[in-house]
């Protein structure tokens, strides 16, 4: 097998996200697909193929590879629509990737978009579990995260305080991302705390909200992406990793995160990362609620097991912090399903590249994103300022 | 037609198309099911199946995810387990069964039988977060014989026995 082709993000497109009742879906995929290209000065004809990303059960449009066609910009070319979750937008990223470091595609469009006011969210989340095992006793994602965080807090002894910390330094972050949804400039941890309890002990302010909106990333081969961009984010590692198939199978699955241990070993070993909390400079993990930050932070070892509480009354992953996590405003405060985990990645590119804007972390070289979804399903991409090598 | 135009409104305008759309689903539940449910339904019984790891698991299933190995053999867990996880809903919530919303609070937790190394999400007899807890113990309680109609809803919900 030849050795893969070297690969950059060079440019990335978002939406305004929030309640978009003036879009429609295929509308709200083009503002990302257009702001992304024309921050390079692209056009369609330069794009070699299309990855799209989109989890079809909230609006119930099964085919949006062809009833979209037109507007993801793929007419005549290759076009691959991918479901994978909560995952999708960071599985479309990966294919954009493996797509161009096969050697098969120079410049390919990736774009994952959702419009979560147009169907019902908790209810298409229950069609993820098994009709015949899991959804007579389901509560959509809520309860779900609400139980895993139960396991996590019987193992780590993290507070409903410092979780409600992660909740405060999403929805200040957002107030400095033009495009995030939720933004909370006078948030306190006592609002957080006394915010009304969906499902014990995730307030309503410890959850993601259901947003509209899209991105857009172009990956680029080799040859092309310094010409396209000044500071290319180049792809050093790219994994992916799951867990067993029912909920119930890992019983530990927020405390102990297997398939997200699993792929960011996986890409720490291939990107050479030793330290993470000292070799990366961002980080934008996929954290539907605030007690799965925490939970994420120790399963990618910027603390130890258990330290996660610890970590953010230290301040370490706050904007100013020794590892800024997730300084757009995360899931916590924008959540188009089908785009999330890809805003993830394109943030990640973003802070690489130095066009995050207000909520730029300094001097950033090397950045890790994730995407996390469906039964703890997990992909990791690590980008770089420098070229690999 | 003026691009610029066709994209100025006042959003306060904006329309859009209400629809519902009802689909039915009848879903095989299979040999692995199929022989669990039965069990269930008519003995009262909860079956898991097992590898020659020693893995045991509940669903049952054909093959091992963590061993890969053919999970051949039966036995019998439970009814009584311990709580790996649990909640207590207070978010009203439409049953995917039923379509209707389902009463709140209510609890709802992972539950570990004994003799068994995985989970099933289930419904608990508790309403307030002071009842529930990650290690407490429960037991299944099953509906009366004659209501068994061999779904995972023929065991009501479990009890807190701690």
């Amino acid at each position: 097998m030849s050795a893969p082709v070297r690969a950059a993000i060079v440019a990335t497109g978002q939406t305004d996200h929030g309640r978009r009742f003036d879009t429609s879906m295929a509308e709200i995929a083009r503002e990302a697909i257009d702001r992304c290209l024309e921050s390079r000065g692209l056009h369609l004809d330069d794009i070699d193929a299309v990855v799209a990303g989109n989890m079809e059960m909230f609006e119930g449009i099964y085919l949006v590879d062809q009833l979209f066609v037109g507007a993801l910009g793929a007419l005549g070319k290759p076009l691959y629509k991918l479901n994978t979750g909560g995952t999708v937008g960071a599985s479309t990223a990966l294919a954009c990737y493996h797509l161009v470091a096969s050697g098969r595609h120079r410049r390919v469009l990736g774009v994952g978009f959702q419009k979560q006011s147009e169907g019902s969210t908790q209810a298409a989340i229950t069609t993820v579990g098994d009709p015949i095992w899991e959804r007579a006793v389901m509560a959509g994602a809520i309860g779900n995260f609400a139980a895993m965080a139960s396991t996590y807090i019987a193992d780590s002894g993290v507070t409903p305080e410092q979780a409600a910390k992660v909740a405060v330094k999403a929805r200040r972050n957002a107030c400095l991302n033009p495009h995030a949804h939720l933004k909370m400039p006078d948030i306190t941890v006592e609002e957080v705390l006394a915010s009304e309890m969906l499902a014990y002990p995730i307030h309503r302010l410890d959850m993601c909200p259901a947003s509209d909106g899209a991105c857009a990333i172009v990956m680029a081969a080799d040859q092309e992406a310094g010409k396209l961009a000044d500071r290319p984010a180049w792809v050093h590692a790219v994994a992916t990793a799951h867990d067993q198939q029912y909920m119930g199978d890992s019983p530990k699955r927020l405390a102990v995160m297997r398939s997200l241990q699993a792929a960011s070993r996986k890409a720490y070993a291939l990107a050479g990362i030793e330290d993470p909390l000292r070799d990366f400079d961002v980080a934008e993990v996929y954290e539907p609620a605030t007690y799965a930050e925490l939970a994420m932070c120790e399963n990618l070892q910027f603390c130890a097991m258990g330290q996660g509480g610890r970590l953010i009354d230290d301040g370490v992953t706050f904007l100013d912090g020794q590892l800024p996590v997730n300084p757009s405003g995360g899931v916590l405060s924008t959540n188009p399903v089908g785009a999330t985990a890809m805003i993830r990645v394109a943030e990640a590119a973003m802070q690489v590249m130095g066009e995050a804007g207000a909520h730029q972390v300094p001097d950033v070289s090397r950045a890790l994103a994730t995407g996390y979804g469906g039964n703890a399903w997990t992909d990791v991409m690590i980008l770089s300022a420098e070229r690999p090598r | 037609m003026n691009a610029e135009a066709a994209h100025t409104f006042n959003r306060d305008q904006a329309i859009r198309i209400e629809q519902q759309i009802t689909l039915r689903y009848r879903f095989a539940a299979g040999a692995h099911a199929t022989r669990f449910f039965t069990a269930l339904r008519d003995e009262g019984k909860i079956l898991a199946t097992r590898d020659a790891a020693g893995n045991v698991m509940v669903p049952p299933r054909p093959v091992c995810g963590l061993s890969g190995l053919p999970m051949t053999e039966w036995v019998e867990v439970g009814p009584n387990g311990v709580l790996a996880g649990c909640t207590i809903v207070y978010v009203p919530f439409i049953d995917p069964m039923t379509g209707t919303q389902r009463p709140v609070p209510y609890g709802f937790g992972l539950v570990r039988f004994d003799g068994a190394d995985t989970a099933i999400y289930h419904l608990l007899d508790a309403t307030d977060p002071e009842q529930i807890g990650v290690g407490k113990r429960v037991q299944a309680v099953f509906k009366p014989p004659a209501e068994r109609t061999g779904s995972l809803a023929d065991i009501r919900h479990f009890k807190i026995l701690d």
